[in-house]
């Protein structure tokens, strides 16, 4: 199995390498510059000039390219130009907030998802399964940004609940009032966000286990005398959870994609918010670092689920 | 023949399934027995219902969606009678059945030693170290040439023919009375098929079960079985012995099947084709002998109306009186009725 593990891990680097080279050049080709508007609106266009060239940008690709890549081997991805600082720094602020809003999510979303799917599949066409299905469906038509709006007015504004906006309030002091009070700001987009990330895994898990019940080896149990609440023990739930273990790796994927939405509604300071930032401001050095992030993030999550899948399912490990 | 010995006796057993809200019957009004030490093989084509003869029997069902009526009396208890927890007393402990595919019959995430003590844990108390012994006991009895090795392996290690073995042996484990095997070597290539029947004719001796063989292979039929029931459309249309039904068959279907099969003496004809299908279900006849349309040649009168067994010899019993007058097309006018 480390076998297995070591070779995806080597396919890894050369993906690095082209999703670096995509990225940077990506990056580039956006129309606008850092400078226009950010200075000054009535800044003399060879002013501009001059800074676009003292800062490398007229050279080829391939050197601005290089020059980073030796940066960022130095643990340098440049400065920000928007706020004048470097973008670790910018970044590494940000990122503990983001991790700790996702991985609270991906806890919700399992905890709601794994019961009301594995239930949903047992009862097939019985009212609660029928609910689920509702609601599954209802939740997968209604795009993401717009459940948050909705969440946020409801909660938020509306019945006051909950806060709006930030990651902490600003008299936060003692690490439990702290520690509470950011548990208290990512409560409610992270319990829109599981309602959201529920909707694929109740519905994957439920065809699993409806599979599970009518697949030929639950006949054989059957046919062993084995009681039906054994056969679900026993069988169909480690039968059913292979593929959606195999899926956490890339859920972790899907809720990075869906900070962006979830950080820019909630003015929530994390990477996602930092992102669409930067972009309207060209700030390329912190697009660059933080699609590459993203791009590692999503290659990591991959790995993860295979990593995971080899562990759950003998048939994967490869001798 | 003496109903003593028989331990099971179906009796008036029909099947149907509901689709699109009407039940149609699948199998119906099944007599048949089985005794002890005796392989009884069912033959027919595909959809038949010999599959759902063996799932009625182990009770295997979604009650939603059949209704069976009849008696299935296993040992003095009518098995159709059982509630779940009642029929899981008889199942793998004193019935066994053996599926026709052994590529997903077993659980893919189990080793295969838990997945055949897995039947020890709901029929008897061994302990632990007991249950293993069996397994390997087991293992060694369906042929396997490294027990120890195979129990701890998972099922996509075998191949098909050592993982048949697994299901028979999970079959036998509490030596039951009646294993059911529905075309067990179906999946199987041809010198697997021969080891895999010579396992089951050893267990059948050793443990003087009742072995019912569904198959639609004639050559497994005339390699291993006692008695013969011959299927078609849901119905038994003939029986008897093995020798009965394979030196004077009677009935159209069963002459057609045999006259279909390559032979040695016919080597050189064409094979004979039996011309359309089996109904579906929805279009089953209510009436009349269901084979009828397959030999258009044959007059209607020779037909009954509601066909019955008839006794032609001891223990030999064929449906409908048109046996009487069956020929084949080109044996016309050569044999006088």
């Amino acid at each position: 199995m480390w076998k297995t593990i070591l070779r995806r891990f080597l396919i890894m680097i050369p993906e690095v390498i082209i999703l670096s080279i995509l990225v940077f050049l990506l990056a580039k080709a956006m129309p606008g510059d850092p400078f226009t508007g950010s200075i000054n609106p009535k800044a003399d266009p060879a002013q501009i000039h001059h800074l676009m060239k003292i800062n490398g940008l007229y050279d080829p690709w391939y050197q601005q390219y290089w020059n980073w890549v030796v940066h960022l081997f130095h643990g340098d991805l440049g400065n920000s130009y928007q706020y004048q600082e470097p973008v670790t720094r910018l970044i590494g602020g940000r990122a503990g907030n983001t991790l700790w809003l996702a991985l609270f999510t991906m806890i919700l979303t399992y905890a709601f998802a794994l019961p009301m799917g594995v239930y949903a599949g047992r009862h097939e066409g019985k009212l609660p399964d029928t609910i689920i299905r509702v609601y599954t469906y209802v939740t997968y038509c209604i795009p993401f940004f717009v459940i948050l709006v909705i969440g946020i007015w409801i909660f938020g504004y509306v019945l006051g609940w909950f806060p709006t906006t930030g990651s902490i309030s600003s008299d936060a002091s003692g690490w439990l009032h702290t520690f509470g009070s950011r548990f208290y700001h990512i409560l409610l987009p992270g319990l829109l966000g599981a309602l959201f990330g529920t909707v694929n895994i109740v519905q994957y898990l439920r065809s699993e286990v409806i599979d599970s019940k009518h697949s030929d080896y639950v006949r054989t149990a059957r046919s062993k005398g084995v009681p039906s609440k054994d056969i679900y023990r026993h069988h169909i739930f480690r039968n059913s959870l292979l593929p959606i273990a195999a899926f956490a790796g890339y859920s972790i994927t899907g809720l990075l994609n869906g900070s962006i939405f979830t950080e820019t509604v909630f003015s929530y300071p994390g990477m996602g918010l930092l992102f669409v930032n930067s972009i309207s401001f060209r700030d390329y050095t912190v697009i660059t670092a933080l699609v590459l992030i993203y791009g590692i993030l999503n290659l990591i999550g991959t790995l993860l689920s295979d990593i995971i899948l080899s562990i759950v399912d003998p048939r994967i490990r490869i001798q | 023949m003496e109903t003593a010995s028989n331990f099971l006796n179906i009796k008036d057993v029909s099947t149907a399934f509901k689709i699109n809200g009407q039940y149609y019957d699948a199998i119906s009004h099944i007599n048949l027995q089985v005794q002890h030490d005796e392989i009884l093989a069912i033959v027919g084509e595909s959809g038949c219902g010999k599959s759902t003869l063996a799932t009625t029997i182990m009770g295997l069902h979604d009650p939603a969606e059949t209704k069976i009526s009849g008696e299935v009396d296993f040992e003095g208890t009518d098995l159709l009678k059982l509630d779940e927890k009642g029929y899981n007393q008889f199942r793998g402990a004193k019935i066994g059945m053996i599926f026709q595919d052994p590529l997903s019959a077993l659980n893919p995430l189990k080793r295969i030693e838990e997945q055949i003590s897995e039947v020890m844990d709901y029929h008897t108390d061994l302990s632990a170290e007991d249950k293993h012994n069996r397994v390997i006991e087991l293992l060694n009895q369906v042929g396997i040439v490294n027990p120890q090795r195979t129990a701890r392996q998972f099922p996509h290690e075998l191949s098909g023919g050592m993982r048949q073995r697994v299901i028979i042996a999970i079959a036998i484990a509490c030596k039951p009375d009646l294993i059911i095997a529905d075309e067990p070597t179906t999946a199987l290539d041809v010198t697997i098929q021969a080891q895999i029947l010579d396992v089951l004719r050893d267990i059948q001796k050793e443990n003087h079960a009742g072995i019912i063989l569904i198959t639609h292979d004639l050559g497994v039929v005339a390699e291993t079985a006692d008695r013969v029931a011959v299927m078609y459309a849901g119905q038994i249309v003939e029986q008897g012995t093995a020798e009965q039904v394979f030196n004077t068959p009677e009935h159209p279907y069963t002459r057609s099947l045999l006259r279909s099969m390559p032979q040695r003496d016919n080597e050189n004809d064409d094979l004979y084709v039996i011309k359309g299908n089996v109904p579906s279900l929805q279009k089953m006849p209510a009436k009349g002998d269901r084979f009828a349309p397959r030999i258009p040649w044959v007059p209607a009168e020779a037909h009954e109306e509601n066909p019955t067994m008839h006794e032609v010899a001891p223990g030999h019993e064929v449906r409908c009186t048109c046996y009487k007058h069956f020929q084949f097309p080109d044996e016309q006018g050569s044999v006088t009725v």
